[in-house]
């Protein structure tokens, strides 16, 4: 066995007793990186000696006993829009191909002090808008399942590194999806959790009231480690949110016993790809056979969560963009005459299409005139969704559903349509909207071999149930006919 | 009430103008509204800065609590309500200063609404309406550089706390602006909550200003009128658009709604905007800050640190100190004022004489040295000592006068200093003696004059004998020998 073949927690483990060291885990995913990267373009930035210049330093730890925890010494990626000290972040962008922050994400400087040794910066689709990490300025990445197949976006690069083993975990972002799609197509844990959950300073903001940052794993336990390690109140982000219950990775036993789990019947109708459908209701099969409780019942109000979405999260966007002015830093055209000029072929020239679609939607909306017809309206609407949710979280634990209608799309397929790709978040999104945890699984694969992820969807605060869940399905990945065992990725 | 007269002198139509005013006003916290950068005044280009105010990439606003406390603290003060939820907006629009291009305000839901300050002018007392007070960030400076054609922008004001106070439609005259402007000075200055200062831009005021027929109900069309740096620009400015609106309405000629730049050199505006190009600044909440939410508890506990404003304390003076009305306007003129007079005469016991020291001479040197009397440093125990020692004659009063200047500028311990530099009222006769001879002897005029029955010359004798004394002397002494000699 391999030490890449490890899980993240596992890894930790052989650490600390002594079987391996960090600097030898660095270099099996160095190797790994060099074998791999080359066809997948997983990484926007990989920072090699770094890597192991730190990897010595936490191994001095951890000898001397300093470092205790279960994620010392263990190897990450981080997505490309989360600031790093020193290491440039592009978000994706040509506007910010050059830009080196001179500060750390908080999550990511709490990982860091935890011990967790990063390699570098995944790639994602350029600001986070897009779901299939092709709309990058530095090109796009593929599916380790299947080279030919995008990986999902907008935290592509993340999952990616995670399934070809480049990374033992990722930190993603999830403004609509943007975890949990990419885990489903590459066949990964990714976790998105309750909105104020994990501070977003650091985070270069796409839709700063929908998005939060969260954990990309090979399993259920290496998500609950990361979320523990990167959860809880930050007085740099008013919207983190004092929470005590943040010891996520105790309620990992495989008990899915008298859990209440509501199954939406209309996110099984038109739309859904009938493979998708049948391996998630396997899922939802598996637990009951665990104990759970299972109901289909209706969910309001989906259909308007995509345009409520694309409306509040492009408005904040055109607004959270602003800054990219190529006054202060990244990009700036060669050539203009003047400070509007200055702005408008810097802006014009630095952003690409994807971006600028949505910042024009986004300033639209937000216009005078059509500010309460629009972005009023989708915040309503908001409102509205996020009680839907409460009435059924009043009779279930979480809501068990697709994570998206299909599997992976193959590469330049979706770009041609952005309509039809906004509506493959339909699963999504409305999570996003409601503020509340999801997580996606890998359970089975297509015809294609592509894999495909159940989504589970918790109460504001019920990661716990949500984790309680997720491990007791994972269980049943070793006699699920496809399982990702057999995929290769464990 | 303006006439307009024709040439043939006979009277046209009448015409009242009508101001509202917003007042920008610097909080006089330690640190920004967003981050814990100093809010202090100069500094080298970018020092005061730090990734949040500089509009990094990823970086979040955080809240300074104190800038809640101050602007609730002026809104309770102006008779406001308080909003008990209350939210920040985002205000979107480019310019470099701007480094987030987006300022942080508050559009849907102010801090404080609803409320109004009594005002008095020449023509009685009246309320002004204060419509809203909110917070927000100040924006960074642009330095241009003519030479290398090009333009550079320090970010030390960038999110510097602002509140606007946005008064109603209320006043008619340029005297109710000053009037309105000088109490709402006061009473902020008062809070603590900002030093006010119209030059150096800590209270800057734009004036809306509509002119209509009088007893026309509707309002006419308004302009906003920017740049105003003293209450002298304020004056000439309302002047100055009053005159320009009703010369427009008199042609026939519409005023269009507009923002204007006002040129106090020149003493003209100039339109800056109009309408039609005002920008749209697709407001929306701001995502990144929590709901404001003011708890009963904290509002009390503001409230009841609310210090005395000037009204109660005129009042509480006449009753206390029994002072002449003028003496308390100018001695509540300044918080600091007001302090220290407090401050020495629960020293002293002596009012009417710390009020003096105050009004005269503190005045006086204030105008010499250019200050404002908030930069006053000067230990109120200084100023006791200083009038007992007048009181007991140790000194006299040419020389407490020079003690004075002293204690304000250097807050010297008059005792002390009056010891080292030997200013003691010389007490020996002879030596009073000895100087008054020698006057006498060379000033034979003014001697003979007094003489000749010109009692006048007398005061030219005494003031010579005080000199020579280098006015360690009392001057009922030297007043008393010379007569003596004299006769």
């Amino acid at each position: 066995m391999k030490l890449t073949d490890l899980t993240a927690v596992e890894l930790g483990r052989k650490i600390k007793k002594g079987e391996a060291t960090a600097v030898e885990a660095v270099e099996a995913v160095l190797a790994e990186i060099k074998e791999k990267e080359e066809s997948l373009h997983a990484y926007i930035t990989i920072e090699a000696e770094k890597a192991v210049e730190k990897a010595k330093a936490v191994q001095k730890r951890i000898e001397k006993g300093e470092l205790l925890h279960p994620l010392a010494g263990v190897p990450m990626a981080v997505k490309d829009n989360l600031c790093t000290e020193g290491i440039r972040t592009t978000c994706g962008s040509r506007m910010l191909e050059g830009f080196v922050p001179g500060y750390s994400a908080e999550a990511v400087r709490r990982l860091e002090a935890a011990g967790a040794v990063m390699l570098g910066k995944t790639n994602m689709d350029e600001f986070a808008m897009g779901s299939t990490t092709e709309t990058s300025a530095f090109g796009a990445t593929k599916n380790p399942r299947n080279t030919e197949y995008v990986p999902g976006g907008s935290s592509g690069g993340s999952c990616a590194a995670v399934a070809a083993k480049e990374c033992f975990f990722a930190l993603g972002s999830d403004t609509g999806g943007s975890i949990r799609q990419p885990s489903a197509y590459c066949g990964v844990t990714g976790f998105k959790p309750t909105y104020g959950t994990v501070s977003r300073y650091g985070l270069i903001a796409y839709g700063s009231s929908l998005e939060q940052i969260g954990p990309i794993g090979k399993d259920v336990r290496d998500c609950s480690v990361i979320l523990e390690t990167i959860s809880g109140y930050d007085e740099k982000d008013s919207t983190s949110i004092k929470r005590e219950d943040t010891d996520f990775s105790t309620v990992l036993t495989k008990d899915a016993k008298g859990l209440r789990i509501g199954i939406p019947r209309n996110y099984f109708s038109e739309g859904l790809d009938d493979e998708v459908g049948e391996a998630v209701l396997d899922g939802a099969r598996f637990l009951k056979e665990q104990g759970a409780v299972l109901e289909e019942f209706d969910l309001g109000l989906t259909e308007y969560a995509i345009p409520a979405y694309y409306v509040i999260a492009s408005a904040e966007a055109s607004s959270n963009l602003g800054r990219f002015d190529g006054v202060k830093y990244g990009y700036r055209a060669m050539e203009y005459e003047g400070l509007h000029n200055m702005y408008k072929k810097s802006r014009s020239q630095g952003f690409g299409k994807e971006v600028k679609r949505r910042i024009l939607l986004g300033s639209f909306v937000l216009s005078a005139g059509y500010y309460e017809a629009y972005y009023l309206k989708a915040l309503k609407t908001k409102a509205l969704i996020k009680r839907e949710f409460d009435r059924a979280f009043e009779r279930y634990d979480m809501i068990l559903s697709p994570v998206a209608p299909a599997t992976a799309p193959r590469l330049g397929e979706s770009l041609k349509e952005p309509l039809k790709m906004y509506l493959s978040d339909v699963y999504t999104v409305s999570v996003n909207l409601a503020g509340l945890p999801g997580l996606s699984l890998p359970w089975g694969q297509d015809k294609k071999g592509l894999p495909i992820g159940v989504q589970l969807i918790g109460n504001a605060f019920g990661e716990k149930k949500l984790l309680q869940a997720a491990y007791a399905l994972e269980q049943g990945l070793s006699i699920c006919t496809k399982s990702s065992a057999e995929m290769g990725l464990r | 009430m303006h006439k307009k007269q024709c040439g043939n002198g006979v009277e046209m139509k009448q015409y009242e103008i009508v101001i509202g005013l917003e007042v920008h006003v610097e909080l006089a916290t330690k640190t920004k509204i967003f981050c814990s950068c100093s809010t202090q005044f100069g500094g080298e280009p970018n020092t005061h800065t730090c990734p949040v105010c500089t509009g990094m990439p990823g970086t979040l606003p955080a809240l300074n609590k104190k800038v809640v406390e101050y602007a609730v603290a002026v809104g309770l003060a102006t008779n406001c309500e308080i909003t008990r939820y209350s939210r920040f907006d985002r205000k979107n629009y480019f310019y470099p200063d701007n480094s987030q291009n987006y300022q942080i305000s508050q559009l849907y839901l102010p801090i404080c609404k609803n409320g109004g300050i009594e005002i008095e002018t020449a023509e009685g007392k009246k309320t002004v309406g204060i419509h809203e007070i909110h917070m927000e960030e100040d924006a960074g400076k642009l330095v241009h550089d003519e030479k290398r054609n090009c333009s550079y922008v320090d970010y030390n004001r960038s999110g510097v706390p602002l509140i606007e106070i946005v008064s109603e439609p209320d006043m008619g005259s340029a005297d109710e602006v000053i009037a309105y402007l000088e109490k709402l000075r006061l009473i902020i200055c008062y809070l603590g909550a900002s030093d006010c200062k119209l030059q150096e831009g800590s209270m800057r005021a734009d004036i809306n200003l509509s002119v209509r027929e009088a007893g026309v109900k509707k309002l006419g069309t308004r302009t906003e009128m920017k740049n105003l740096n003293s209450f002298r620009a304020i004056r000439r400015a309302i002047e100055g658009e009053k005159e320009r609106q009703i010369a427009l309405l008199e042609e026939g000629k519409k005023v269009i709604q507009e923002t204007r730049r006002w040129d106090d050199g020149k003493g003209i505006s100039y339109p800056m905007r109009s309408k039609e190009d005002a920008r749209d600044y697709r407001y929306f909440p701001e995502p990144d800050l929590a709901p404001l939410v003011i708890e009963e508890e904290w509002l009390e506990n503001i409230r009841e640190r609310q210090p005395e404003l000037r009204d109660e304390k005129m009042e509480r003076y006449a009753r206390e100190y029994d002072l002449p009305e003028y003496d308390i306007s100018i001695l509540t003129s300044a918080k600091k004022l007001a302090d220290i007079f407090e401050a020495a005469t629960a020293l002293c016991q002596k009012p009417k004489k710390v009020s003096n020291w105050l009004m005269v001479e503190t005045m006086r040197l204030l105008r010499e040295r250019e200050m404002d009397a908030e930069e006053l440093s000067f230990s109120p125990g200084h100023l006791a000592g200083l009038i007992e020692l007048v009181d007991g004659k140790t000194i006299s009063g040419t020389v407490a006068k020079e003690v004075f200047e002293k204690i304000f500028d250097e807050d010297i311990e008059p005792k002390t200093y009056i010891e080292e530099k030997g200013l003691k009222t010389v007490k020996d006769e002879s030596a009073i003696k000895e100087a008054v001879r020698r006057v006498i002897e060379e000033n034979p005029q003014p001697v003979a004059d007094y003489k000749g029955g010109k009692t006048k010359a007398m005061g030219f004798l005494t003031g010579q004998a005080m000199k020579a004394m280098k006015g360690k002397a009392d001057p009922s002494a030297i007043n008393k020998i010379l007569l003596e000699l004299l006769s």
